[in-house]
């Protein structure tokens, strides 16, 4: 499995290099934005027609999830936890149309981490002050301070590589799975051409099974853990030391 | 002969990395199997249990992780190849 391929290259700082998951993470934000604006379009008081049945729905869920796990006094984290799921969501479930996950690359998911731990250094600040959070290192004693840097950086860092490491070996798996079941339709003959087309026929139906654990489970999961993450970690931040 | 030597030593490096698979599993099956002893028990305390244990599941997980990490790197990003 090789990495992400490069799209194209802005010529500036050198030459930026724009990879596939820049590009499929665009695709995914439009697809957000064209779903958010059908599912709002047209609100009634009384909803009388789907989509705005599933429109509440999502939203009430996402406002039952930051209520539970953060409290009333967060309500205003909803929408930041609304966009985390539904682009984490859409990034992992890109890999059922063929393209390359969005969140099997770390650098998304190390961008999607560092605004969790900007978020958890600013609560932390906010309610110790900035004396306190420097002191907060140096508890129970000041020669263990190493030691709280060291778990101070674990969180986001751990974050991302759960939620990369599980895509991305999913993804790997999923790919080793086409090899084997290539070669082994080679080996019992079933392997058809036609022109540049090569049908395998073993290929056929059998990943769909590891499809559904590897792509819709684990990206649902991972999504609902990365955002869950995010909310405790946040709202324990901003719970005085 | 020597480029043989490092990747066949990182690709032995890999999977003993994932030997750490291991202890998650079983970290993991111990929560669940509590997790579905006490649904059984309190059945309307379903939804509350499942979130926690999802939560509780996937920071097992980490360690695991971390050793896919590495041998990931073994594999696809060999750092050991460009020292020779």
């Amino acid at each position: 499995m090789d990495g992400p391929k490069v799209v194209f290259t802005i010529p500036i700082f050198g030459g930026l290099d724009i990879t596939e998951t820049v590009v499929i993470g665009w695709f995914v934000i439009l697809i957000v934005l064209l779903v958010s604006l059908y599912l709002t379009s047209g609100l009634r008081k009384i909803p009388n027609t789907k989509h705005q049945i599933l429109a509440e729905m999502l939203v009430g869920f996402v406002n039952n999830t930051v209520k539970k796990a953060m409290g009333e006094r967060f309500m205003y984290f909803a929408p930041y936890i609304a966009a985390l799921l539904l682009y984490s969501l859409l990034g992992s479930l890109v890999s059922l149309l063929g393209l390359r996950s969005v969140t099997a690359d770390l650098n998304t998911t190390v961008a999607m981490a560092l605004v969790t731990f900007v978020l958890i250094t600013y609560f932390k600040i906010k309610t110790n002050g900035m004396w306190g959070y420097i002191k907060s290192f140096g508890s129970p004693i000041v020669l263990l301070a190493p030691l709280n840097i060291i778990s101070e950086i674990a969180t986001p860092l751990s974050m991302s590589f759960r939620m990369f490491g599980n895509i991305a070996g999913g993804s790997i798996i999923t790919s080793l799975l086409y090899m084997a079941l290539g070669a082994a339709s080679k080996a019992l003959h079933l392997s058809f051409t036609f022109g540049s087309f090569r049908l395998d026929a073993v290929q056929l139906f059998t990943p769909a099974v590891l499809s559904i654990y590897f792509d819709l489970f684990t990206g649902c999961i991972q999504a609902y853990i990365f955002a869950m993450l995010t909310m405790v970690n946040v709202s324990m931040a901003a719970d005085k030391s | 002969m020597e480029k043989a030597i490092v990747l066949g030593c990182s690709a032995i490096g890999a999977g003993l990395a994932m030997i750490a698979g291991l202890g998650p599993g079983i970290g993991e099956g111990y929560a669940v199997g509590k997790t579905i002893e006490s649904i059984a028990r309190q059945p309307e305390a379903q939804g509350d249990c499942t979130r926690t244990m999802f939560i509780g599941v996937a920071m097992a997980e980490s360690t695991g992780i971390y050793s896919l990490i590495i041998a990931l790197v073994l594999l696809f990003a060999n750092p050991l190849i460009k020292k020779l």
